[in-house]
């Protein structure tokens, strides 16, 4: 959402953004929106699988999995129909993006559900989206309305003899239904939890037939690489990490916001594009893609925001959810409240994460006001060792990112709340409401 | 252990068998085994909650966690895995806590987890010293708890909660393994109880308008790893290091389930489901788990009673006295025209031996019938001719694993879930592999729903007609390789069971019948009916007799086939027979309760041997109060033929058998029946061993005659609920009130022209019954109602067998 174009930009999936009305069908199309859809049409199924599998396109949901790999699991000999599920229930904090694209341009999406459908021969597919985010379910809906009363979805779409509905389904706000499995027992109106695997959804997912889940922003890159073709889309990026993503910078810069360029940008780049850091102030830690990686200190600036890298430094390049703290903030206080996020959004079906963070927000909040000792610090890490890999799914492993690696970048500042006996920070100089030039 | 590696037949292995390394030991276990199944076979205990070998892994509790240094294909699994939830591979290698540090510190965190909301309550909690969750900290668990060490504060609940009548949650016990949902979703199909919530506030819930009323709900509790579930019954009333256990056979139907009896001082506390594979796997209704204290009862009858020449009134008697009296009125009422013998289906089947050998010996009579409700002549030659005999082993028999791989299973005149609830769990198991179930039924049920099951709809009256065509319409493809199972209601339509032979020959297909009471397979085996000796010697039979004559070593036994229940009750109300020698029955069990008192006032003689003061008991001239099942030993015969031996729970000296009274009163009677004690009587029932002779002929079917229904007339269909006003649920209020409620069902067309009239009145040619009404897909000239839930039943207040209803709707 940059003003002023910067070379380092590659603005695919926001170009559009700043059009006037660009949720509409009739603002989509006359940027040449659904040309692509009318190409993939005319290709052969295998060719648009394959197409995206060179391209290397991986999940931007977090995990990174080769988007192409994903589709070829679908047994194309099982009878059962076949699904496409979109996984718009972004809820991890510090990720806004998805919710903004599908707001800005809900037509890209759409145009990809329609593509990818198609290509895995999916005659239904669903978008579920967070429930919360009404004025984006309500965008949703309109532009599948549109694309239905224009020809792109329902039966016969553009002539080929191709049938497609498309469902947006609105959540009921729970973190846990953004876990593929739990969002398919949601989506099938049980409750959301997790469900054992195998069998993977590629085999028995939603109403136990082949589904792939993907992320909002895997599936609204599909109709670029169709247009454009793998090479374009693999011109960027990195070498394992190819193409553009959106990056969500929030916090404590200057310009928060959705910044679209390839993988591999640093973030010392991306703070400059965001204005900087807020003024007279320094950068402390900050999470690669959501609370749920480990966060990183200033010492990471010039790593290259790829898969590879911010595997290597020790965390997770994740959804790109880059949340920016300066020096005024408290990391006993921010690794708290997170774990309070995940306290409260267990499911509560496995022992480690239900329990686990339970006691965390407790042992933490003792921290926090300065009570307990330093061994107080070796219980919790035993704590996070005993959750991590030990629950049902990631959310118990993303519950302990926070804690272990605040321990290992900040372990003094945590027993400087011991001898201090409480926190040794003023709360309202990390405010954006804090007077400018409040001080540490 | 390993009894699949080391066939000693010399068989060839099966080639499904899987080979891998648990801690170092070798061990082959077939395709598809848990891991935490396979250690067990190196005698390793993994710790688990969720897991149970009867319901579908979860992986949800996470205490089962073990290392896997090779999944099979030479590579590592990176995280601990779920024992429960991994299933075995070629190669593999897994170590458990027993060597892997890190298992066990897996194992120790989610225990130290588990604990921290866990109360410390134990000395106050009923499940403390049977506790999987006790009993696993102290293995698997630290010893001082870091949690309360650091000031951490325990979630908690208010408690308890009921979820039914009988089961209550105490929420902040709970683990949340799901154990209770899963069984109530997977086995039982009665998913009224449900996780709710999120997070450590997680917990089991009910729909409030959906209330937990299962017919199954008790296992819920057996199974649950902590005590957050408990029975109002048991809540609070003993400790189990206090309590004896005794393996038994529950006595409340023809499913011979296993069950442990546990005792205290001589008071049964509770009861448990035991596990029996072969038979009710690890399940058990909740009448056979609550339904005990009927022995408890305030009308125990403590000591025999005579008949006092002078008042007229009963007065206690001695024992010898009571036989006396006993054995000199029979002898007169024998002079006197004959006495006939009622046996009622509760009897072991050494008692229900006695009561056939007393008949034939000292009374000299074939007049027995042990079937204490509508019953017809059909009947006991298909009993003779289609059941008796056909134990396990003998090619035509049916097993509950029979049921489990038949391919179709037509029901007749039996509804499972109320009647026969081991067989129902089993044909529901059977029906999620592929057993398709198809019933003769006014409606379909709640639980032929639950069996996902076809209905056929029938009228009463016209299951034979619906059975011959089974045979002529091969659409829903019974063959050999299905089973037909009747139950003892198709004796009162006309036809039926002949025909249902007639449809198992010529379709191959298995034929079994399965009765409601406990007694009553073995009451056929025994020859406690007019036209069976026992071993199922046909009466008619001339060899037959002889063979039983030189067994008992008498010279000869009465010839003629003798009356049946119906038959002996008429004639003593004709007063063609001068007494009755009655046990275990109840008047508004039989076809005519008003007519069955009346006979048993007219007769001359009535000797009684019951539990617990009746309408019989007081009309007798001698009451001789016998055992209960816990106070004796004794056999039942499962519907499959299939004895149950079991052993007494209680030692009480006073509380005699039936067959102990029977032999007192042959002894004064001048007549030896070889036995004064069951081990005795069973010894005798070996030696008389099974006929080898001809069967009964086939079963002459009874003539239909043309039945006309009046205008604005109903045929009525009936059967008793599992749980309804039965003597033998007496004292369990609990349980009562779990019944499923008195309702009357009317068809669909009726009930719209009811108008939104809440209750209706049915009337017959014995009586009106009020009871609310609910509409189902009954045929339009069928109105079905409970047979006991309601005043004295449907026998007595409504209308009789066979006979059609006014239905009238009202306004509540």
């Amino acid at each position: 959402m940059s003003a002023t174009p910067s070379p380092v930009l590659t603005p695919v999936l926001s170009d559009n953004w700043d059009a006037e009305r660009a949720w509409t069908l009739e603002s989509y199309e006359s940027l040449g929106g659904y040309a692509a859809l009318h190409k993939a049409l005319g290709m052969a199924q295998a060719d648009i699988v394959e197409a995206v599998k060179d391209s290397g396109l991986r999940g931007r949901g977090g995990a990174g999995f080769p988007t192409g790999m994903k589709w070829s699991f679908i047994p194309q000999d099982n009878p059962k129909p076949k699904y496409l599920v979109v996984n718009a229930d972004e809820s991890e904090p510090g990720t806004c993006k998805d919710v903004p694209l599908m707001m800005a341009s809900p037509h890209t999406l759409v145009e990809g559900v329609i593509i990818s459908s198609y290509a895995i021969r999916a005659n239904h597919a669903f978008i579920y989206v967070r429930g919360e985010v009404l004025h984006v379910v309500r965008r949703l809906q309109q532009a599948v309305a549109e694309a239905y009363a224009a020809g792109h979805l329902g039966k016969d779409i553009h002539g080929s003899g191709y049938d497609l509905d498309l469902v947006v389904h609105a959540g009921a706000g729970a973190y846990i239904c953004g876990e593929e499995t739990a969002l398919l027992d949601s989506l099938e109106g049980r409750r959301g939890q997790p469900r054992l695997r195998p069998p993977f959804p590629a085999v028995a997912g939603l109403y136990a037939s082949p589904t792939v889940i993907n992320n909002v922003e895997s599936i609204a890159s599909v109709p670029a690489i169709v247009a454009n073709g793998a090479e374009w889309f693999s011109s960027m990026g990195t070498e394992k990490s190819k193409g553009f993503v959106l990056y969500s910078l929030s916090g404590h810069v200057k310009r928060p916001g959705q910044f679209e360029a390839p993988l591999g940008i640093t973030l010392r780049e991306l703070i400059d594009l965001a204005g900087g850091m807020r003024e007279g102030h320094e950068l402390k830690f900050w999470t690669p893609g959501g609370s749920s990686t480990p966060l990183l200190t200033a010492e990471h600036l010039d790593m290259p925001l790829d898969y590879e890298a911010v595997g290597e430094a020790g965390s997770m390049l994740g959804t790109r959810a880059l949340q920016i703290f300066d020096d005024t903030t408290c990391v006993v206080r921010a690794v708290l409240r997170w774990t309070e996020f995940y306290k409260h959004e267990s499911c509560g079906k496995c022992t480690p994460c239900r329990e686990g963070t339970w006691w965390l927000v407790q042992t933490l909040a003792r921290l926090e006001a300065g009570q307990g000792t330093e061994e107080d610090l070796d219980v919790l890490l035993d704590q996070c060792e005993n959750i991590l890999g030990r629950s049902f799914c990631a959310l118990g492993d993303g519950a302990t990112s926070p804690i272990t690696s605040s321990i290992e970048y900040f372990r003094e500042e945590f027993l400087a709340h011991l001898s201090h006996g409480g926190c040794p920070f003023d709360p309202a100089a990390s405010t954006v409401f804090a007077a400018q030039g409040a001080h540490a | 252990m390993t009894q699949v590696s080391t066939s000693s037949a010399g068989e060839v292995e099966k080639s499904d068998a899987v080979t891998l390394t648990i801690d170092g030991v070798s061990v082959s276990v077939p395709k598809d085994t848990l891991v935490i199944r396979a250690a067990e076979q190196v005698g390793v205990q993994i710790p688990r909650f969720c897991d149970h070998p009867l319901l579908a892994p979860v992986g949800a509790c996470r205490q089962c966690l073990v290392e896997v240094p090779d999944a099979g294909n030479g590579r590592p699994i990176p995280k601990p895995q779920a024992s429960c939830t991994l299933q075995v591979a070629e190669g593999m290698v897994v170590n458990t806590q027993a060597t892997s540090p890190v298992a066990d510190k897996a194992q120790q965190g989610v225990m130290e987890f588990l604990l921290i909301n866990h109360p410390l309550d134990c000395p106050v909690c009923d499940k403390g010293g049977e506790c999987p969750l006790q009993n696993q900290a102290m293995s698997n668990g630290r010893a001082e708890s870091r949690f309360s060490a650091t000031g951490g504060v325990k979630r908690t609940f208010p408690k308890p909660i009921n979820i039914s009548a009988q089961v209550l949650l105490d929420r902040e016990r709970c683990v949340l393994c799901a154990r209770c949902t899963r069984f109530s979703e997977q086995i039982a199909g009665d998913p009224f109880i449900a996780l709710v919530e999120r997070g450590a506030l997680q917990q089991v819930g009910i729909y409030e308008k959906e209330p937990f009323e299962s017919y199954f709900s008790g296992n819920t509790i057996q199974i649950c790893p902590v005590g957050a579930l408990t029975s109002a019954d048991y809540r609070f009333r003993s400790r189990p290091f206090d309590l004896v256990s005794t393996p038994s056979v529950a006595e409340h139907d023809a499913c011979g389930s296993a069950i442990r009896v546990d005792h205290r001082r001589g008071k049964v506390m509770r009861r448990l489901s035991g596990n029996d594979p072969e038979v009710n796997e690890e399940w058990i209704t909740d009448k056979d788990r609550f339904a005990f204290t009927y022995a408890r009862a305030g009308d125990r009858i403590p000591h025999p009673l005579v008949r006092d020449a002078g008042t007229g009134e009963l007065r206690a008697a001695s024992w010898p006295e009571a036989f006396a009296v006993a054995a000199r009125g029979l002898a007169a009422a024998r002079t006197a025209g004959g006495v006939g013998v009622l046996t009622g289906g509760r009897l072991t089947a050494e008692d229900a031996y006695a009561y056939s050998s007393f008949a034939r010996m000292v009374l000299g009579t074939n007049d027995i019938d042990f079937r204490a409700r509508p019953h017809s002549a059909e009947e006991a030659d298909f009993l003779a001719a289609e059941v008796v005999g056909r134990g396990l082993g003998h090619p035509q028999s049916v097993t509950y694993t029979d049921l489990e791989s038949a391919s179709l299973v037509v029901l007749a005149g039996l509804e499972p879930e109320d009647e026969a609830g081991a067989v129902f769990l089993r044909l529901r198991k059977a029906s999620r592999t592929g057993t398709r179930v198809l019933a003769l039924a006014p409606y379909a049920s709640r639980g032929l729903a639950k069996m996902d099951g076809l209905l056929l709809a029938t009228t009463p009256g016209t299951e034979a007609a619906a059975l011959d065509g089974l045979t002529e319409h091969s659409e829903h493809g019974l063959d050999s390789t299905g089973v037909i199972l009747v139950g003892e209601r198709l004796a009162t339509a006309p036809g039926a069971l002949a025909a249902a032979a007639r449809l198992s020959r010529t379709t191959g297909a298995r034929l079994a019948w399965v009765p409601r009471r406990a007694g009553d397979r073995g009451a056929v085996e025994v020859g406690c009916l007019p036209n069976l000796l026992p071993g199922g010697r046909p009466v008619a039979d001339p060899a037959a007799r002889v063979d039983a004559a030189a067994a008992w070593g008498v010279d000869h036994l009465p010839e003629a086939p003798g009356r049946d229940g119906t038959a002996i009750l008429e004639a003593l109300s004709a007063g063609e027979l001068g007494g009755l020698l009655v046990g275990g029955v109840s008047t508004t069990d039989l076809a005519d309760p008003d007519a069955a008192r009346a006979a048993i006032e007219a007769a001359g003689f009535v000797v009684s041997l019951e539990q617990r003061e009746t309408e019989v008991t007081r009309a007798a001239d001698v009451v001789l109060p016998v055992a209960p099942a816990s106070d004796k030993a004794g056999t039942y015969l499962t519907w499959e033929g299939r004895p149950r031996p079991f052993e007494a729970v209680l030692s009480n000296p006073a509380s005699l058998p039936d067959l102990r009274v029977l032999a007192g009163i042959a002894e004064e009677s001048g007549v030896s029946l070889g036995f004064r004690t069951v081990a005795e009587a069973r010894r005798q029932m070996d030696q008389f061993g099974a006929w080898d002779g001809d069967r009964a002929p086939a079963a002459e079917p009874a003539k239909v005659k043309e039945r006309r229904l009046a205008k604005n007339k109903f045929w009525l269909a009936t059967w008793k609920q599992m749980l309804d006003l039965g003597t033998m649920q007496d004292g369990e209020e609990a349980l009562r009130a779990t019944a499923r409620p008195a309702i009357a069902r009317v068809p669909w067309s009726v009930h719209e022209v009811l108008g939104g009239a809440t209750e209706v009145v049915l009337t017959g040619d014995r009586g009106s019954v009020t009871l609310p009404v609910e509409p189902a897909d009954l045929p339009d000239d069928t109105v079905w109602v409970p047979a006991n839930s309601h005043g004295n039943g449907v026998l007595a207040d409504l209308a009789s067998p066979g006979s059609a209803v006014t239905v009238k709707g009202v306004r509540a």
